[in-house]
């Protein structure tokens, strides 16, 4: 059976000045799955991944062009309020930023800004977001504390909670784990593989191996260009262009 | 609730906009007003000759003293500065630069001192003057703006110098390396630019700065022949004759505060080229 | 090379040391506490009272960073997040030209511009008679001197903050206000702090621009519209006839002491919090 198309980018250009970042993006990603994008560093996946909750809108000098329909909405050409759109993504970045509050609050503040702010909804929140996060037992007695005294490790998945809090049906991931070590890695590539029962994943990483045990969909990219697409067992066991071989076989990086 | 975020958010981005405004009107009104009242009180004769019958109560005569005296002041305590600062910046960013800590202490001292007042080191040079029995002159004038402005010298090329490679400082050293020549030519370049853009900035405040010479270097109708006379300098040219009662002596202060506002400002251009100069010639790292 | 740097590190402690060596006088006549708390000024019958200029100092600084604190953040929030890059290339001369200006040109703008816009329109609107020079006329005029100081560090600072913290705050539906308002304006609350500390000692100090328009009489100021007394315009007034009065040096040597002190803890909190900061970042 195909999947569902939850993300469908059409002829995506991005520059900056007269440098072309992403060239003539075409790509569909499908629904409850994750879909890796692999790549050498400097390929445009993070700015790819940016471009698809309009963070590329924070740098006044990037032209972007082309279509990115989410759910069938045009989210490059829509009038809808910007903030709700991003509400329906949660974002992972390389290293955690925490907020400079503390634990709770990082994880009520998308829920804040939003508006709901009965103290009891967000204890309960809170709560379950930061057990969906694996985050919980490690931290209920400490809530008050600053989340810059977590670990690395910690803070990741309190960003992942983070995201969780605001209801997505999205999460990009941005080289998620390359910060964290290999048993924080694994947590979170575990967690991944539990939440894409109900969420959508895109993820960057160059990790191959990771994307190996992970990936149900995988693009491939270079130069910013989209090299090749499909699922997992096509890209791996079965690549169709050179270059892609060459990248399997370790000849990057 | 989200209408109220977004009201919120113009609301501040008026006041912002004002914010920015006020600054470049300030800057404007200054400008306008020195010009305002300067250009009609300038003439040759007041940039050539000294005033006539003393200068708070003599109508006649120019300001010549008072330029003459802030370019002595300026320049020989700029030079000063350069003889004791430039070794003492090369110091903590080439011999010392293995030691990070004493190197930022140093750097602590440097930005403590850049902070304390100039009517600071006035009225301790002018305490130290009265202790060896000295009285107001050029020298002491000079000595007092040098100690002034070296902690804004120093921090100044400091920050140029913090920017070079290590490998490239070592190599510079050892000279004779012909292969790392052409990258220590360009280096060379970027930080020539950008330690005259220190020293600009270090002669903009040794010629601007009153209240470090009001105690020290006294006030006189008369050009300096030597270094224990008294010198009239520009900023008590201007603060000393705005308060006389007699327009014509006033006219005297504007025209001062005219010339000081143009050699801040043809300064103030110097120091953007070169400085611009120096980001250009920048390696980035 | 070695003289220069010894120069360098012992020039704070040569200041301090000069500076109470010389108020040793008075010290041992009055006790500091005395000196710093009473309000009689008369050098003549050797009363030396510094409250009045404390006061005076005070009111003038806390002014000024009243006007030129929000300004400064309004503004350096702007530049940095709102305003299209070539505005802050723009702004970057006029900042540096501003912060270049002499101190006694400032004063001659506040003798021009602010002293007679106090007493023709600002005061008259109020309901109040003054003659201009006055309190708020320095702290005006010092508001404007110590702005490019002030938005030089913050810009700084609001350079420093990850991008990244910005992304995750919008990413979880925050407007761009929200973001700085909830989020970058908590993380770069210590430096934002230093910034006006350091404003504040660069203010404390500042001499001839506050002098110039601030009207210099010694009682306690009343009220904002009342001429003021400033330490340094104190110490700036008085050096001709310190020496033919008993004890009236040592008494302006201990004020510039006070001043050095204040301007020095102010320094170094500052830029002990903005290293702690760096730290952090």
């Amino acid at each position: 059976m195909e999947d569902r198309t939850k993300i469908k980018i059409k002829d995506l250009n991005l520059s900056i000045g007269k440098q072309k970042i992403l060239k003539d993006i075409n790509l569909e990603i499908p629904e409850k799955k994750i879909t890796v994008i692999l790549g050498p560093s400097g390929c445009g996946k993070t700015t790819l991944l940016k471009s698809l909750n309009r963070l590329t809108d924070l740098y006044p000098d990037m032209r972007v062009s082309g279509n990115i329909m989410i759910d069938n909405v045009d989210i490059l050409h829509t009038n809808e309020d910007i903030t709700l759109l991003r509400q329906k993504m949660g974002l992972l970045s390389q290293r955690p930023y925490p907020l400079p509050m503390n634990i709770y609050n990082n994880v009520a503040f998308g829920l804040r800004i939003s508006g709901r702010k009965k103290k009891r909804y967000l204890d309960k929140r809170v709560e379950h977001y930061l057990k969906m996060a694996n985050l919980w037992d490690e931290v209920k007695d400490r809530l008050k504390d600053p989340a810059s005294a977590l670990s690395i490790g910690q803070q990741q998945r309190l960003c992942l909670a983070r995201g969780l809090a605001v209801d997505p049906d999205i999460i990009l991931a941005d080289e998620p784990t390359s910060a964290l070590d290999p048993i924080s890695s694994e947590a979170i590539e575990k967690k991944f593989v539990e939440l894409k029962q109900q969420y959508t994943i895109v993820m960057v990483t160059h990790v191959l191996r990771q994307a190996r045990r992970i990936a149900d969909y995988v693009v491939f990219m270079y130069l910013g260009e989209i090299i090749e697409q499909g699922t997992a067992s096509e890209v791996f066991d079965n690549p169709k262009q050179d270059m892609t071989k060459q990248y399997l076989k370790g000849s990057f990086n | 609730m989200r209408k109220f975020r977004h009201i919120e958010e113009k609301f501040f981005r008026v006041l912002m906009f004002l914010s920015t405004s006020i600054i470049v009107i300030s800057l404007s009104v200054i400008i306008f007003s020195i010009l305002h009242k300067g250009l009609p009180s300038l003439s040759w004769e007041m940039i050539s000759q000294t005033p006539k019958g003393g200068f708070y109560f003599g109508k006649e005569g120019g300001i010549l003293n008072a330029i003459v005296g802030s370019l002595y002041l300026a320049i020989a305590s700029t030079i000063l500065a350069l003889i004791i600062g430039l070794p003492v910046a090369l110091m903590m960013n080439v011999h010392l630069v293995k030691y990070k800590k004493l190197v930022d202490s140093i750097r602590f001292f440097l930005d403590l001192l850049w902070g304390v007042p100039s009517i600071v080191y006035g009225a301790f040079g002018f305490s130290v003057m009265i202790y060896f029995g000295l009285k107001t002159s050029l020298l002491a004038g000079i000595l007092t703006v040098t100690l002034f402005i070296i902690p804004i010298m120093v921090r100044a090329m400091d920050e140029v110098l913090k920017t070079i490679p290590r490998g490239l400082m070592e190599t510079a050293m050892s000279l004779g390396s012909t292969s790392s020549e052409i990258s220590y030519r360009i280096y060379l370049r970027q930080v020539i630019s950008g330690l005259i853009t220190a020293v600009l900035l270090s002669f903009g405040r040794a010629i601007g700065d009153a209240a470090s010479v009001l105690f020290t270097t006294g006030y006189t109708d008369h050009i300096p022949t030597a270094l224990n006379q008294p010198t009239a300098t520009l900023p008590l040219a201007i603060f000393f004759q705005l308060s006389s009662p007699i327009p014509e002596v006033q006219n005297r202060a504007y025209a001062s505060a005219l010339i000081l506002t143009i050699i801040i400002l043809f300064i103030s251009i110097l120091s953007r080229i070169f400085s611009q100069k120096y980001q250009k010639n920048r390696i980035k790292n | 090379m070695i003289i220069g740097l010894v120069i360098v590190i012992l020039l704070p402690f040569i200041l301090g040391i000069g500076l109470y060596i010389k108020s040793i006088l008075l010290l041992e006549d009055q006790s500091l506490f005395q000196l710093l708390f009473s309000g009689d000024w008369r050098p003549l019958s050797g009363k030396f009272g510094f409250l009045p200029f404390i006061i005076s100092s005070v009111w003038v600084t806390t002014i000024a960073l009243m006007i030129a604190g929000p300004i400064c953040l309004l503004t350096a929030v702007h530049l940095t997040q709102y305003a299209k890059p070539w505005v802050l290339k723009l702004m970057q001369p006029v900042i540096d030209i501003l912060a270049g200006i002499p101190s006694v040109i400032f004063g001659v703008w506040g003798i021009l511009v602010i002293v007679p816009f106090i007493s023709d329109y600002l005061a008259p609107f109020l309901g109040k008679q003054t003659s201009g020079y006055s309190i708020i006329a320095g702290a005006i005029v010092l508001a404007v001197m110590v702005i490019p100081f002030i938005l030089n560090i913050l810009i700084e600072v609001f350079k420093t903050l990850p991008d990244e913290l910005k992304e995750a705050s919008l990413s979880l539906g925050a407007t761009k206000w929200q973001t700085i308002k909830l989020v970058l304006l908590r993380k770069a609350f210590p430096g934002v702090i230093s910034a006006f500390g350091l404003g504040v000692s660069r203010a404390f100090g500042e001499t001839i621009a506050v002098l110039m328009v601030v009207g210099n009489v010694a009682s306690i100021p009343k009220g904002l519209f009342q001429p003021g007394y400033p330490l340094p315009a104190l110490i700036a007034n008085n050096y001709g006839e310190m020496l033919s009065i008993p004890l009236y040096d040592s008494a302006l040597m201990l004020a510039a002491l006070v001043l050095f002190v204040v301007v020095m803890l102010f320094n170094m909190g500052s830029r002990f919090a903005i290293s702690r900061l760096e730290e952090k970042v």
